[in-house]
């Protein structure tokens, strides 16, 4: 249960704990809502009063009279208004004129009820701005949690940005300092590191443009009847020379010869690439990658399996955010940039409504799964 | 340097390549390299060797794998000075969240540095901490 702190400003005693009873045994569920909400009544005779309830209380509602017998209701709601407090305002009144309308929804004020009111009109009012502030703080919380998580995701990308730049850059300054001797040979190690540096760095950058592409909604999209044995078999094809260099076979198994599904090539493309080349990257000398593609009725099932290295439980919650790689003695020497994962969960997600899941077992492999719904 | 000799500095840093260079230069001023590439085994060495200097990179299994690490470093060893070395510049301050008093308390480093640092700068803020 919520409690929201409503504030009623009225002169006339009988107006206020009326309202107060009104409240006290009422409460509001919504079915978006994880609890249902109460109320707890302050009341204020003055709207001087009510100030100094609004500085030292944290009022969630407001049941404001216009007419007071010092400031006015509207002056509170201007009050209110710039102090930008957390607090929404409902005007009871009985001189409601369209110029006072006017003036307290320029302030701020949620609505209006006229006085008098029935125990039910009340209640309904209330329920309206009950919905509305809870909407309006669960939007605002939402954003801040997506300014905070933007904030992170730079932060962490500048990072990886940086490290390899500075890597090259140290070898490049050891080089020229001849820190050890004259000899190009003995540096041969430094250049084949930033190479490798290079290389990852470009590889970083092109999931990154992949990311934002996805994210900015900006690419051009070209949704075509896509065969995805064809495209798995190049992606296949792609990563032999990948799967070679530790004897990995690598297998295709698909429920038809051509599958037909509605999608943009490129993507498709993405995702195939990425699977395969975990399934290879985190696999063992020797080992297999299964590569299966299944026509069901309402779906298209892809499957990428491995004998590879695995993962635990607690790796696999980690495994689809944004620059989490799985660290441990067996992925050391393996190199990625973090985001494959996470741009096939977005694309397929996002774009095609489907789902990713993962199973896997450690030190006996790793299955991804992905299932796209057809239309 | 001689009077550097057999002086033992820590080094902890997941990059390979920022610590080999690192350990290069170390090794150069005369300094005996301990070093790991993860905040795990980087806590074990803690418990195994007594330095007379830390260096640890602030980004490694966690984003806060430097602040960790010199935190526990400072409870066994605190008169030890630690280096936190970081590859995002601290006064972008995007990546720390520096602010509070509180959280300068907590992080105990002597001397935080840039990794594009040159060898010489890095020789002077050494000297100068371990008051050579």
């Amino acid at each position: 249960m919520t409690t929201l702190k409503v504030l009623i400003v009225d002169d006339e005693p009988g107006i206020r704990s009326g309202i107060s009873r009104i409240l006290q045994n009422y409460t509001v569920d919504f079915p978006f809502a994880e609890e249902p909400f109460q109320y707890e009544s302050i009341e204020a005779a003055t709207g001087e009063e009510a100030l100094q309830y609004i500085d030292n209380e944290n009022i969630d509602i407001i049941l404001l009279d216009n007419k007071l017998p010092g400031i006015q209701g509207v002056e509170v709601l201007q009050y209110i208004n710039e102090k930008n407090i957390d607090t929404y305002v409902m005007m009871i009144t009985s001189y409601a004129s369209l110029d006072l309308a006017i003036k307290a929804t320029k302030n701020g004020a949620y609505n209006f009820v006229p006085k008098p009111f029935t125990p039910n009109e009340l209640k309904s009012a209330i329920e309206g701005i009950t919905k509305y502030l809870y909407l309006r703080r669960m939007t605002n919380k939402l954003n801040e949690e997506n300014r905070k998580t933007r904030f992170q995701f730079l932060s962490v990308l500048s990072h990886e940005l940086k490290s390899p730049l500075n890597a090259i850059e140290g070898y490049l300054r050891i080089m020229q300092d001849r820190q050890v001797g004259n000899n190009l040979d003995d540096y041969e190690n430094m250049i084949l590191r930033s190479l490798e540096r290079i290389r990852s760095m470009r590889t970083l950058i092109s999931d990154l443009l992949d990311l934002t592409k996805i994210e900015s909604g900006g690419k051009k999209r070209q949704i075509n009847k896509v065969d995805l044995v064809h495209i798995a078999q190049l992606a296949i094809d792609n990563m032999l020379p990948l799967a070679s260099q530790q004897n990995i076979k690598i297998y295709l198994d698909s429920s038809k010869t051509e599958i037909y599904l509605n999608a943009d090539a490129s993507e498709m493309e993405i995702v195939l690439n990425n699977l395969l080349s975990n399934a290879i990257k985190y696999n063992k000398p020797n080992g297999s990658v299964y590569c299966s593609i299944k026509d069901e009725p309402q779906q298209v099932v892809i499957e990428v399996k491995d004998t590879g290295i695995g993962m635990s439980a607690e790796d696999i919650s980690k495994l689809f955010q944004e620059f989490v790689r799985i660290r441990n003695e067996k992925t050391k020497s393996i190199t990625g940039t973090g985001l494959g994962l996470s741009i096939v969960k977005k694309l397929i997600n996002e774009y095609y409504n489907g789902q990713i899941k993962v199973s896997s077992e450690v030190d006996k492999g790793s299955t991804f799964i992905i299932e796209i719904p057809k239309n | 340097m001689k009077n550097m000799n057999r002086k033992k500095v820590l080094i902890v840093d997941d990059d390979i390549d920022s610590l080999n260079q690192l350990s290069m230069y170390m090794q150069k001023m005369g300094f005996e390299v301990v070093s790991a590439d993860s905040e795990k085994e980087g806590e074990q060495l803690i418990n195994q060797h007594k330095p007379d200097l830390a260096i640890f990179d602030l980004m490694m299994d966690n984003k806060d794998s430097g602040f960790i690490l010199s935190y526990k470093f400072k409870k066994k060893y605190p008169d030890v000075p630690v280096i936190i070395a970081t590859a995002v510049s601290s006064e972008t301050g995007i990546l720390f969240e520096l602010n509070s008093e509180e959280e300068k308390k907590w992080i105990k480093a002597d001397l935080y540095l840039e990794k594009s640092i040159r060898y010489d700068q890095l020789k002077e803020h050494i000297q100068k901490l371990l008051n050579l």
